[in-house]
């Protein structure tokens, strides 16, 4: 790649970046993976587009979904972008277990470069691709329903942030046919990713990538935080918030302060790579780690926004199926605010062994296990809200008692790797990745599963099938244990991180069984797919207009399910914590409104979708060198919002008798339906109407 | 509402910068959270400077390479200069703001806005002249050393900062003109004076940490 | 949008003309100020009367005072409760920044002197 031969028109593309140009190179399985994986995703995409076609879902798409700034079908649209790319993840995590098992004393059958972007995507696309669009979408959902209000505080940035979001996942995807990933890992570390070094277009597309999703993120705390801050319902005072909007809140402000710090770093890589710059080059005064520095300046709360959601959803899992309010709700916020905090004073710990005195070391180890503080009194605080409770081990419960026991485990090996010293023995070994995990898939993966099963009757109006959910939470469960539980003893015996190939034959028995576990693994998420599917052929069946599955305790279950699109016919007063079960207990749910008013809600916009192809376009054209292009990209973002604002008739009027006539028909309708007791809660008979454990009298 | 209840609200919600508050209570209520919104997005911009800044302390004493040191090529002259520019404009921005909530007719927030956008450029064409004689003149352009690298991408971050404020300027001066002074329009020109009096506090920043303390040896 | 539309050329009460110079005279204490603390600066540092750490730290404190003076006079935060909200996100930024500069300043420094020196 000669800078001489910079394209004006098409900047660097060629037709060897093509994967499925082999450039003369014998048939191999490594290309067959390859091939195979960018085939599967162009097949995957034709079948999409045409089962579209023929049943007529484009403009459906269109008008319901992509330019609706409905938060609940924006909260929907990121949790599918979310499942899509864990779809390719999980697969390439499969393929990379597949190949260091079959590498033991022999090379195995990829070649060294596939291997490096295999990890590198699989990071890249589980953080941000896969974990900040679940969140973000589950928040989406599920925060202004549980504080009272209409929609966020700025609809159309939200359909923005989610438009970035997309068009980062889009850049990554892209790259699995045309041109190809980094190899640098998802961290992205220089000098490896300088241009001397990385000298193809693999790392440029982590950068843009990574930048567009970042920037969406930002913008959804600060839309978020907006929102908790502004448009809480009257009455609904702080204290007053469920625990999943109180962590949405601190996840909000994580994201408003973090997320600039790693676009600082991916900004300088960028000058390095493409203007020459010096920030992190091995010479002219360069600093390769001020970026292991700025990167983890936004790493480390990364971690923390990865992981409150999910002490959010096992707050709400864990109190409705123990039938209680919550143990210690005031500690549980203190905690949470105290991690959010600390979580900005600990990120050295992720580079202990770069050669800073041990007094620096010595101060971010203490900080560090400071952290196991806040989360022990977690624990506690849900172990307590169990403790006397009528516990029912539905799926999302099963999955909430696994990740106690899992995560405490994971969080024990992270206070060892908090030490300094044994840091330095484990650094970058198999057992750092065998912690994380244990973090992050019963911290964070089974939280968002639990939160689907949970959440879901809420979204579409019917529930999940409880038997295929319980065969993939065991899948889940066992594999998490099969998959992780080897790579500690891997780790322990020496094994390095990101290695493809092994001589030491005593690895071989670990890495088989973490094998099958991946196997375990990836089958749980088919059978998660799969139980969705099942669902939604069995919707009537399953269907729980009522809105109140599981008897539960905040405001969103007083609502229709699925949820019409203006929230709540007239606006709650809030009086209690734990609002809608004070209703219940004191008799005052489903009653009928004195008077409804008009409800104004924002209109739909082409803006998202068109930004969503503008910074697409850019980041194609920035990876590419394709200057004129990377500028239409740039201005053409501006265009539609610049419009936007000479026009001033965003909104549209739902009026009063409408919501009347829709309001007074599904209370009608609840009224008919059987009062389910909670032992029926998964059979048949649960149509959505709680016969509530609250009612009259103390949990 | 008697004047006591809405003066009780006044002093309850208050935000950055001027509030339309009394002469626009109306106004007030839909300003609170588009203008702490984007106070927010200002917060985060200003981690991404800080950022910029504490690369610069490092770079600038340990990687100058082979590249001249900050003594070598800074002098005071242009800084203060700019310096002066740029606070005047932020004056002059005060008047836009009093204009925009006080005048029912745009003309004398329009003319102020011209006035500040006019020395928003001349800052621009200042630093411009800086920046061009530095890497052709001085031979000292980013591609040279960790220091240059780190010092023209914070004041460039800046200068580009000031850029995308003119051209928001330029937006509204036409949208007063078209549409006049609504409340959008209104909530709009507050928004772009945080946006220019945080760049102000920015540039605080860059003149004290860069220049003056880059010409001490 | 003509509803909108704020009629023109209305009469000005007298609250609002004494609200208005209150405003403006806030402007000119500020743009004041801040010229009574860049100038000192400036020439300060210009004229190396002090030798270069004790400038260093007065041309800081100077800057920290005019970053003070900008808010209170143009961005209109002060201590009162009704801005609480506000002074509390900059305060907290303030800890924040606090956290990652000098944190990535001493970090820093300490790896030069470890690693990079002769």
């Amino acid at each position: 790649m000669s800078p001489g031969a910079v394209d004006p028109l098409t900047g660097l593309m060629n037709w060897r970046a093509l994967v499925f140009v082999t450039r003369g190179d014998p048939l191999s399985v490594n290309h067959l993976v390859a091939d195979g994986a960018a085939g599967l995703m162009l097949v995957g995409g034709a079948i999409a587009a045409g089962l579209m076609t023929v049943k007529g879902w484009w403009r459906p798409l269109w008008r319901d979904w992509l330019t609706s700034l409905d938060h609940k079908r924006i909260g929907v649209m990121y949790v599918a972008l979310a499942l899509v790319m864990m779809a390719r993840a999980i697969a390439e995590a499969v393929v990379m277990r597949t190949q260091q098992a079959a590498a033991v004393g022999s090379p195995g059958f990829l070649d060294a470069h596939h291997f490096g972007e295999l990890f590198s995507t699989h990071g890249t696309i589980m953080i941000f691709f896969v974990a900040m669009p679940f969140l973000t979408g589950l928040m989406n959902f599920v925060m202004p329903l549980q504080i009272g209000a209409r929609d966020v505080s700025f609809p159309l940035l939200n359909a923005i942030s989610l438009a970035l979001t997309a068009a980062g996942a889009a850049l990554v995807m892209v790259s699995l046919v045309y041109g190809g990933f980094s190899t640098g890992g998802w961290t992205g570390y220089p000098p490896f990713t300088g241009i001397r070094y990385s000298p193809g277009t693999g790392v440029d597309t982590w950068i843009w990538s990574v930048s567009l999703s970042s920037i969406g993120s930002t913008l959804t705390g600060l839309n978020f935080a907006v929102t908790l801050y502004k448009n809480r319902a009257p009455g609904m005072t702080f204290f007053r918030m469920p625990l999943f909007s109180w962590v949405t809140l601190c996840v909000s402000i994580l994201m408003i302060f973090a997320m600039a710090p790693l676009t600082v770093a991916t900004v300088m890589l960028a000058l390095d790579r493409y203007a020459g710059f010096h920030f992190f080059t091995a010479d002219a005064g360069g600093n390769m780690m001020n970026y292991a520095n700025l990167f983890w300046l936004f790493g480390h709360p990364e971690v923390y926004i990865l992981i409150l959601p999910a002490f959010g959803v096992w707050s709400e899992v864990i109190s409705t199926f123990s039938a209680k309010q919550l143990y210690g709700y005031h500690s549980l916020v203190a905690a949470t605010m105290v991690i959010s905090v600390l979580s900005f004073t600990v990120w050295l710990h992720h580079f202990f062994t770069m050669g800073q005195s041990a007094n620096v070391n010595a101060i971010f180890g203490i900080a560090t296990m400071l952290i196991g503080i806040p989360t022990g009194v977690k624990i506690y605080d849900w172990l307590l809200t169990m403790v006397r409770g009528r516990i029912r081990l539905t799926v999302p419960m099963l999955f909430a008692i696994v990740f106690m026991i899992t995560f405490l485990i994971g969080g024990l090996t992270g206070v060892i790797l908090a030490n300094p010293t044994i840091d330095f023995v484990f650094h970058n070994s198999l057992f750092l990745v065998a912690h994380f995990h244990n973090m992050l898939i019963p911290g964070f993966l089974f939280a968002m599963i639990a939160a689907v099963q949970f959440w879901f009757p809420k979204v579409f109006g019917f529930r999940l099938d409880e038997r295929l959910g319980r065969i993939s939470f065991w899948l889940w469960a066992v594999g998490f244990y099969l998959a992780f539980m080897p790579l500690y003893v891997l780790g322990l015996m020496g094994a390095m991180r990101r290695t493809m190939e092994w001589q030491r034959p005593e690895y071989l028995p670990w890495l088989a069984i973490a094998l099958v576990g991946a196997l375990c693994l990836l089958a749980a998420f088919m059978t998660f797919v799969a139980q969705i599917a099942v669902s939604v052929r069995r919707r009537d069946a399953l269907a729980v207009p009522g809105g109140d599955p599981w008897d539960g305790l905040s405001l969103e279950w007083s609502l229709p399910a699925p949820v019409p699109e203006y929230n709540f016919a007239v606006l709650p007063r809030v009086g209690a914590r734990d609002p809608f079960m004070a209703m219940k207990r004191e008799g005052r749910a489903h009653l009928r409104p004195e008077a409804y008013e008009d409800i104004r809600l924002p209109k739909n916009s082409p803006a998202a979708p068109i930004i969503l192809a503008a910074t697409f376009l850019t980041g194609f054209a920035l990876t590419w060198h394709i200057w004129w292009l990377a500028i239409a990209g740039l201005v053409a973002c501006w265009i539609p919002i610049t419009l936007r604002s000479f026009r001033e008739d965003h909104e549209r009027v739902i009026p009063a008798s409408e919501v009347r006539r829709q309001h007074e028909a599904w209370l009608d309708r609840v009224a008919a339906l059987p009062a389910i007791r909670r032992e029926d809660e998964t059979g048949p008979r649960n149509r959505g109407r709680a016969s509530s454990q609250f009612a009259g009298g103390q949990p | 509402m008697s004047d006591h209840a809405s003066a009780m609200a006044d002093r309850e919600h208050r935000h950055p910068g001027l509030n339309l508050d009394h002469t626009d209570p109306e106004g007030h209520a839909s300003a609170e959270p588009v203008i702490f919104g984007f106070w927010i997005f200002l917060m985060s911009d200003l981690i991404v400077f800080a950022l910029l800044f504490a690369t610069y302390a490092a770079m600038s004493t340990q990687g100058t390479g082979d590249g001249p040191a900050p003594a070598q090529l800074f002098d005071l002259r242009i800084p203060l200069l700019e310096t002066l520019v740029l606070l005047t404009s932020s004056f002059t921005l005060g008047f836009v703001s009093l204009a925009n909530k006080y005048e029912g007719h745009p003309r004398q927030a329009i003319g102020w806005l011209v006035v500040t956008l006019v020395l928003g450029a001349g800052f621009l064409a200042l630093e411009y002249h800086d920046f061009s004689t530095l890497i052709h003149e001085k031979h000292a352009g980013p591609q040279v050393s960790g220091f240059l690298s780190s010092y023209f991408l914070l004041t460039g971050t800046h200068f580009v900062h000031v850029a995308a404020g003119i051209a928001w300027g330029m937006v509204l001066i036409v949208q007063q003109a078209v549409l006049g002074p609504t409340l959008p329009v209104k909530l709009r020109v507050m928004r772009l004076a945080l946006f220019w009096h945080m760049l102000d506090i920015v540039w605080i920043g860059i003149f004290t940490f860069v220049y003056l303390s880059g010409v001490l040896a | 949008m003509s509803d909108q539309h704020v009629t023109a050329r209305r009469p000005i009460p007298d609250s609002e003309r004494i609200g208005r110079r209150r405003e403006l005279r806030r402007y000119i204490a500020g743009f004041a100020l801040s010229l009574l603390l860049t100038l000192p600066a400036f020439s300060l540092a210009a004229a190396g009367v002090l030798p270069p750490a004790q400038t260093r730290l007065a041309v800081a404190g100077l800057a920290l005072l005019q970053i003070v003076v900008h808010f209170r006079f143009f961005l209109h935060i002060d201590l009162q409760k009704s801005h609480r909200d506000d002074l509390m996100l900059i305060l907290f930024t303030g800890l924040i920044i606090g956290l990652m500069v000098l944190g990535t300043l001493w970090i820093l420094f300490d790896l030069e002197g470890r690693m990079l020196s002769p």
